[in-house]
């Protein structure tokens, strides 16, 4: 039944996708490590960390098309996801600075030192032992939206209304994570990482092998992703997206189906964050800002929702402008993303790989009939169902 | 019923007894020498001049000991005198007049530690106590109040009898009671009597006052002081939810400005104006462009800057709002998380628009001076400023309840956001009313910034403090219900400052966060959530 679903999930573009990043996740570090600097091919060791920054952006975004794109929850808390992904894995790197630390204590952080904190908070042990940490990035993110899901959609609370409560979720953990009491570093989060495994997290060859290791958990995230929308299941998801009470009227269990996607959507988002952490070298509160999650929504719907490809794309071309636009132009950066939100909600409801299919797929589109209606071809049939359409509206449709 | 006629008693016979004769029994001291004396006094000896030339009672020491006190009275050797330093000249202690310093002169300070400066305190409360000046008895009076000292009783007493003001009386009256409690060889029914008059006149030292004297206060006293203790405590306790209360409602009402005209583009529109915490904020530059202005050109109307300011906001804001509405907005009607994302948008340029034009610090607007200040309430602190914010959200409030439910534009703007088409074949143009109802939100978004300049730092990023609460209010509030926004505010508002005080004010705010998302859950349309066929639409 395994082999069946991995079948299904790799007989679509899907494993181009995948072959892609697997082949990146080895090309990359080789180029870095192998061809010497000044010869042409060499990848300096900064844009390799930065292309590892962009492909775990990119599976945040994947993350967020499972549950946005494929399932119809817009999540603005899935930067909450996230940051309690890379604040799990910030912990096992500071157990790792052991006395190594400014005050030299070897098992306190610094900053609980400098707070006058005698021991370790019950809630810091066991995040000494790598893989503890890592079961913790994928239970903590998991557990949060579940336990959320699970009340939030079995008391129907859709549409707008959990937008803003997931919201209203992040900026709960935002003010939380700020408070030195939590034991979380406050204000300055976790920061100062010395090894990873016992490998130094500034060198060379971690660097090369944390952007491998996000290559690779990208090409595992699509692959995974792939198998749920290629499924049964993900019909059932694509169902609920278009026409939710229909759905639940036909027998399913809608809330099941939505904390089934909801949960593994945040899993994702927090192995993106564990992965963004050692890279970057530092995670604060300010990862749990409102505005992250809803410019991760944005990424996800230049590059196209409701694709698998669309989400990736997305990250990694608005990561690519941001990084552009703060180096050369650092005051229009915020009217650029403001523009491309604008731009993209009005002309390009389908994003980047809508544009695509536009201009270059429309022969074949045409031949072949699409298993799973877009979002926005689905917008009448959800006026007519959906509780949360407001009013029948004889509005002119956007221009696409 | 007993210890009050023993105290009557005891009264009459205090007020009987000649006090004059009380003092006279010491030989009274001849002043100018007295004074003369200070000059070359150890502190010992000064301490017991201070003290002799107070019981003269003749108000011509006042000047000397108040210098003495405050460190201003000089001794010159060469003469002998001792003299008031007042700005750069010097005066004699008794006439007041300045005296000409020869060349020769050699000036030294008269030292005093703090123990004689109470007692000189002490001693000039005493004297003060006869002054003709209500207003300089009333502050003799509370100088007894906090340095009780049995052997001012028969001064007090005498104080008293002569006395006509009636809270001048009490405070003396108070002073007494006060100094009788702490008084060891008063007796016990004395003592009791005291109990509720310190109680009624000290207000809110009075708790500090009792706990002191139960200290030190012999058994019998203590039931009296307890009972005391224990009434003053529930009163302090009312009050201080009284206060925070009055502190709930006040942040209550910036919550309902802030959130009330999202309530209209949210709640009545279904659009998700998440460029609504920049309109406030262009509401607050506004006011702060009509003041510079009117600073420059009109400083005489500097007073009235933000009643000028109001209309401007809600001009320019309104305005602002309909071109948002026909420019953007009206491509995304249906869809209401993509307005979320072209107005989250939207809101990211205006932000860096102000920024590039005021710069990224903080502006300042002036208050004027009828909001600054504050009053006492009973025991409430009210600051004007916040009153008016309190009167002005709920005339805000009030007056778009009037426009919804009694104007033409009201009932159209109803008529189509509860059915677009039939409003339509009716003959209402619904993008013009489309374009007025956003508009109008914006505009009162605007005249909430212009409320907020006067407890907020005005700075681009003003809006986003307040985004997230709106939602919060509107969405607990119920969607669409204009009354579900001004009770979610209120409770919103209270609830937080009672959590305050427990939890401390971030992890209160956590809370109030964390109840919504389970409120949510109960009820997921909101406090006041609307009925009916206009739900399923």
């Amino acid at each position: 039944m395994l082999t069946q679903a991995l079948f299904r999930a790799l007989d679509k573009k899907a494993i181009w996708v995948i072959g892609i990043f697997l082949a990146v996740a080895a090309l990359v570090p080789m180029a870095n490590l192998l061809i010497p600097p000044g010869q042409f091919g060499h990848v300096p060791t900064y844009l390799v960390s930065l292309m590892g920054k962009y492909l775990a952006y990119a599976i945040l975004a994947l993350a967020l098309d499972l549950v946005w794109g494929y399932c119809g929850i817009l999540s603005l808390g899935h930067g909450a996801f996230f940051a309690l992904g890379g604040y799990a894995m910030g912990m096992y790197l500071m157990r790792q600075i052991g006395s190594r630390g400014v005050y030299g204590n070897p098992v306190l952080p610094d900053f609980m030192v400098f707070l006058n904190w005698k021991e370790l908070p019950w809630y810091w042990l066991g995040f000494d032992n790598f893989w503890f940490a890592m079961a913790m990035v994928v239970f903590v993110p998991g557990l949060l939206a579940f336990i959320f899901g699970f009340f939030a959609f079995r008391s129907r609370v859709t549409g707008v209304y959990l937008s803003i409560i997931t919201q209203a979720m992040t900026f709960a953990l935002l003010l939380a994570f700020f408070r030195n009491d939590m034991g979380f570093g406050g204000n300055n989060g976790l920061t100062d990482f010395k090894d990873i495994l016992g490998a130094p997290v500034q060198a060379p060859g971690t660097r090369a092998a944390l952007f491998a290791a996000t290559a690779i958990a990208l090409a595992l995230s699509v692959l995974v992703c792939s198998m749920i929308v290629n499924s049964k299941l993900g019909k059932v998801m694509v169902a609920v997206r278009d026409a939710e009470s229909r759905t639940r009227f036909l027998g399913y269990r809608v809330e099941y189906v939505k904390l089934f996607a909801f949960t593994v959507s945040a899993i994702m988002a927090g192995i993106a964050g564990a992965l963004y952490v050692p890279q970057i070298g530092i995670i604060n509160p300010g990862e749990f800002e409102p505005g992250n999650s809803i410019e991760v929504v944005i990424w996800t719907a230049v590059g196209g929702r409701g694709t698998l490809i669309g989400p990736i794309i997305g990250a990694i071309v608005v990561n690519l402008g941001k990084s552009w636009f703060t180096t050369t132009l650092p005051e229009f950066w915020l009217f650029a993303l403001g523009a491309l939100f604008i731009f993209t909600t009005l002309f390009l409801p389908k994003g980047i790989v809508g544009l695509w299919t536009q201009f270059f797929g429309a022969r074949r589109a045409k031949a072949e009939q699409p298993t799973a209606p877009t979002p926005a071809q689905s917008a009448d049939i959800e006026r007519g169902e959906d509780p949360d359409s407001f009013g029948d509206n004889p509005q002119p449709k956007p221009a696409e | 019923m007993l210890t009050n006629l023993l105290r009557v008693v005891l009264l009459i016979l205090s007020l009987l007894l000649p006090s004059n004769a009380l003092r006279a029994q010491d030989t009274p001291i001849d002043i100018p020498a007295g004074i003369a004396a200070m000059g070359e006094a150890s502190l010992k000896e000064l301490g017991q001049l201070v003290t002799d030339l107070a019981a003269t009672g003749d108000s011509a020491v006042v000047p000397a000991l108040t210098a003495l006190g405050a460190g201003t009275l000089y001794f010159e050797e060469t003469s002998g005198a001792v003299l008031i330093e007042r700005g750069s000249s010097y005066l004699n202690p008794i006439t007041g007049e300045a005296v000409e310093l020869g060349a020769d002169a050699d000036l030294s300070k008269i030292r005093v530690n703090n123990g004689l400066r109470r007692d000189i305190a002490a001693a000039l409360a005493g004297m003060t106590l006869m002054s003709d000046n209500p207003a300089t008895r009333l502050t003799a009076a509370n100088g007894f109040l906090a340095k009780p000292d049995p052997a001012n009783i028969p001064l007090l007493d005498e104080a008293i009898a002569a006395e006509t003001d009636a809270n001048v009386l009490k405070a003396m009256q108070t002073a007494r009671a006060v100094t009788i409690l702490g008084d060891d060889e008063a007796s016990i029914e004395e003592r009791q009597a005291a109990v509720p008059l310190v109680t009624a006149g000290a207000g809110r030292g009075a708790i500090t006052i009792l706990n002191g004297a139960r200290n030190s206060a012999p058994a019998e006293l203590q039931p009296a002081i307890e009972a005391a203790l224990a009434g003053l405590e529930q009163e302090r306790a009312v009050w201080g939810a009284l206060q925070n209360v009055w502190f709930g409602i006040s942040l209550g009402s910036v919550l309902l400005l802030a959130a009330i005209g999202l309530a209209i583009t949210f709640g009545v529109m279904g659009v998700i104006n998440m460029a609504h915490g920049e309109m406030v904020m262009l509401g607050a530059y506004t006011t702060f462009m009509v003041q510079l202005i009117i600073r420059q050109n009109f400083p005489g109307l500097i007073d009235y800057s933000l009643l000028i300011a109001l209309p401007a906001a809600f001009l320019v804001t309104g305005a602002i709002g309909v071109g948002i509405e026909r420019g953007i907005i009206r491509w995304l009607y249906g869809r209401p998380l993509e307005t979320l994302l072209a107005t989250w948008g939207l809101s990211l340029i205006l932000q860096q628009t102000v920024r590039s034009i005021f710069g990224p610090t903080n502006q300042m607007v002036i208050a004027p001076t009828w909001m600054s200040g504050s009053t006492e309430f009973y025991g409430l602190s009210i600051t004007y400023g916040r009153f008016w914010i309190v009167i002005f959200a709920l005339i805000v409030f009030f007056m778009l309840l009037m426009i919804l439910n009694r104007t033409p534009l009201g009932l159209q703007m109803r008529a189509v956001t509860q059915n677009r088409r039939m409003a339509s074949a009716m003959g209402i143009r619904t993008p013009f009313v489309d374009a007025m109802t956003f508009g109008l939100g914006s505009g009162i978004a605007g005249l909430a910034g212009v409320a907020l300049t006067q407890i907020d730092n005005i700075s681009p990023n003003l809006g986003q403090n307040y985004i997230i609460d709106s939602f919060m209010v509107v969405v607990f509030g119920g969607v669409g219900n204009l009354w579900g926004t001004l009770v979610g505010a209120l409770t919103l508002g209270v609830a937080n400052k009672f959590l305050e005080p427990y939890a401390g004010a971030v992890l209160g705010k956590i809370l109030i966060l964390v109840l919504i998302i389970l409120f949510i859950q109960r009820r997921p349309r909101g406090l006041f959530a609307l009925k009916g066929r206009a739900v399923e639409q």
